[in-house]
């Protein structure tokens, strides 16, 4: 953090004076910081926050990403990965290929996230049956699966609450939900966007649900496409509403849209700049949740490290296989590995932190497994 | 700062390995704000076009050359090279970018011809043949790197770009590119240029064998001759990118290459433009450079083929140059070579 004189000179001394007294920031407030043009000053004013919380550790997970598949009844703008089943580029993962997929990762594998589309006829049983799989293969590590839209589309496909489907997946090992599916709450986007999907209040009350069984959430937002700094805003409010009442969010994970196969092709990608900003005022404004990601997938690598000096913690992981981002166009590597995720994060001056889904720090045992 | 204002050895080594990340970017923001005032960030709509990569340096770091009698050896025909500038004017380019490997055989008048057919046909600037090929023709014509200089100069030679320099300390290039001129050379045939009426850029490629010490080095060699001639007109530093080459390494970080960009910028008072580079660094990463001392985007790179040889390929145009650069806050213009307004 900068002498007040900068911050004065900037209009944001308030803005500084308010943060280095930890409290809450207004939607004005946000408005000021996206405004702000001057990303050093930005940049340390998230920087210093994110210290404040976690001092030097850079989080990370060794994790692998299952898309089980990507038929989906929804037909979302935004989305290159979601097909209708017979088209040529749909894919269903048989459960022999997912549990595969997974038995051929180490076996101190600390998370496995598995989502896909909203499948027309997949029943919740075939989940559980997939849950109970995974779970007896790979018993120490934690199931972080399905978006709070997956979870809707079991309740309505099987005609019972959300409550009920959360307790059966909870029941067959699910520990964590991803967050995904949140894209921006305002229903001016949604209905041009994904109107087939729940909207934002349908997405807030699954994952209320999920806190209240005990089952914490992570929490996304799909910025860069139509939708104005206003609506990010509100988006962040929303969950920093929630998480007042319920806690229960552990990360916020600011997505950026990309471009290719999907029909908001005509839009250009998003700049750094705005990556950094956005990741930046979601670390001020959400100032009740513990992490904020810097997904390099979408980021992309090195962006992603540079994140982790605008407000991020965390690096997310190795990931082994991606296919919702990439087939958007996303150019980074389907997976990185563990040395690679750790020099990224030294050569930012920070500290590498092995972490679980709830970001407990892994603690190793010198035959290499994990206690 | 040392008493004369100007940063010593020591000020620079401090700041880079110790200034916290945000100091340091504004620290170079600030002193690129007063040698530009003006929130503008410019560019050069302009072409590289390697006239051959038949090379005999055979430098480790280098996965675009071929060596002489390899099967994928090529020297642009009058041609190619013709059709090329075409596009470039058709573009609105206003320069080509000419360099080629250390082709063993061909003479100095091989180039002389190739400038004067270049110039009788086009109007375009000619920023050709980096230092190391200005020292090989003077040694294959037995002549002087001032005479070379002269002859390329009246054939139609415009400016010359700073490549080859990699680092500018004699052990790393002895390790790195042990056939390719010295330390020494490099920097008089800048000399020799500058004294001639050339201007030229510099570069610096670092992140292979040399040691962070070296990088400060590099620039303090810069300043050092900038001081005496004032002929550079950029500076433009680049991470070396490890595909398909003889070094075996991971690729430069994003926070490391904005840190030496932002040194560079400290250092370097005397140069005018630092310019950020979005083919090795990518577009998100060459838009933060902008607050990290950069004051210009480089090239539109109409054809880029040795970054690309190694692996790494992006591609910008015209609008996105200037979309990146206005949504960062800034005004986007086009340049010449030597910082001239285009329109």
């Amino acid at each position: 953090m900068f002498d007040s004189g900068f911050y004065t000179k900037l209009g944001l001394s308030d803005i500084a004076d308010k943060l280095a007294a930890a409290e809450r920031l207004s939607m004005e407030d946000g408005e000021r910081l996206f405004a702000c043009r001057d990303m050093n000053a930005l940049g340390s004013l998230a920087h210093r926050v994110r210290t404040r919380l976690h001092g030097n550790s850079a989080y990370y997970v060794v994790n692998r990403h299952i898309n089980y598949s990507n038929i989906c009844v929804n037909g979302c703008r935004f989305c290159a990965f979601s097909k209708k089943k017979g088209e040529p580029l749909a894919f269903e993962l048989s459960e022999r290929e997912i549990l595969d997929r997974i038995a051929a990762q180490e076996e101190d594998l600390t998370e496995i996230h598995i989502v896909g589309g909203c499948h027309p006829e997949l029943p919740l049983s075939h989940f559980e049956d997939l849950l109970r799989k995974v779970r007896a293969l790979r018993p120490k590590s934690i199931i972080k699966a399905f978006t709070a839209v997956e979870i809707a589309h079991f309740a309505r496909n099987e005609s019972i609450t959300v409550s009920e489907v959360l307790t059966r997946l909870k029941a067959a090992g699910l520990r964590m939900l991803p967050g995904g599916g949140a894209e921006v709450f305002s229903r001016r986007i949604r209905e041009r966007l994904c109107p087939e999907k729940i909207d934002g209040k349908g997405w807030l009350e699954v994952v209320r649900r999920a806190h209240e069984l005990g089952i914490r959430t992570n929490a996304t937002m799909l910025y860069g496409h139509i939708e104005t700094r206003r609506e990010r805003l509100e988006h962040m409010a929303a969950l920093r509403e929630l998480q007042d009442v319920t806690g229960g969010f552990v990360c916020f994970i600011p997505l950026p849209f990309q471009p290719a196969n999907n029909e908001l092709s005509y839009l250009p990608p998003t700049t750094g700049v705005d990556d950094l900003k956005t990741i930046a005022v979601s670390r001020l404004m959400l100032d009740n949740i513990p992490h904020i990601k810097a997904y390099w997938v979408m980021l992309t690598v090195k962006l992603a490290q540079t994140a982790l000096l605008y407000g991020a913690d965390d690096f997310d992981g190795t990931v082994v296989e991606e296919k919702i981002g990439h087939m958007a166009g996303a150019d980074s590597k389907q997976g990185l590995t563990r040395a690679e995720i750790e020099r990224i994060i030294r050569e930012a001056g920070l500290e590498p932190v092995e972490r679980d889904s709830f970001f407990q720090r892994k603690i190793h045992d010198n035959n290499g497994g994990c206690k | 700062m040392s008493e004369n204002g100007r940063l010593s050895f020591d000020d620079a080594w401090e700041l880079y390995q110790g200034a916290d990340f945000h100091g340091l970017g504004r620290m170079a923001h600030t002193a690129r704000l007063e040698k530009h005032p003006d929130p503008v960030v410019s560019y050069v709509v302009d072409r590289n076009i390697n006239y051959s990569n038949v090379c005999v340096c055979g430098c480790r770091f280098c996965a675009f050359y071929r060596p002489p009698g390899h099967p994928e050896c090529y020297v642009l025909g009058r041609d190619e090279l013709a059709a090329k500038i075409e596009e470039t004017l058709e573009l609105g380019g206003t320069q080509i970018l000419m360099q080629g490997g250390h082709h063993p055989d061909l003479p100095l008048s091989f180039y002389e011809e190739m400038l004067r057919f270049i110039k009788a046909r086009y109007p375009i600037h000619i920023h050709a043949f980096s230092p190391p090929e200005i020292a090989h023709f003077a040694r294959l014509e037995r002549t002087s790197i001032g005479d070379v200089i002269a002859r390329l100069g009246a054939a139609g030679l415009d400016s010359i770009p700073g490549g080859g320099a990699e680092i500018l300390v004699d052990s790393v290039r002895e390790r790195v590119s042990p056939r390719k001129c010295s330390v020494r050379e490099w920097l008089a045939v800048m000399e020799e240029a500058h004294g001639q009426g050339l201007r030229t850029t510099a570069t610096m490629m670092f992140g292979h064998e040399e040691d962070p010490r070296h990088r400060l080095e590099h620039l303090f060699a810069l300043r050092d001759l900038q001081d005496r001639t004032g002929g550079f007109t950029a500076f433009i530093p680049w991470a070396f990118q490890p595909k398909n080459t003889a070094i075996e390494r991971e690729p430069e970080t994003a926070v490391s290459y904005l840190r030496l960009l932002a040194v560079s910028r400290l250092v370097l008072d005397n140069f005018d433009n630092i310019q950020a580079s979005w083919v090795t660094m990518g577009p998100k990463v060459a838009q933060l450079a902008l607050f990290f001392g950069a004051n210009d985007f480089g090239s539109t790179m109409i054809e880029e083929n040795v970054v690309a040889a190694a692996g790494v390929c992006f591609r910008l145009t015209v609008e996105e140059i200037h979309r990146i650069i206005e949504s960062a806050g800034f005004r986007a213009r086009r340049r010449t070579m030597d910082y001239n307004w285009v329109e």
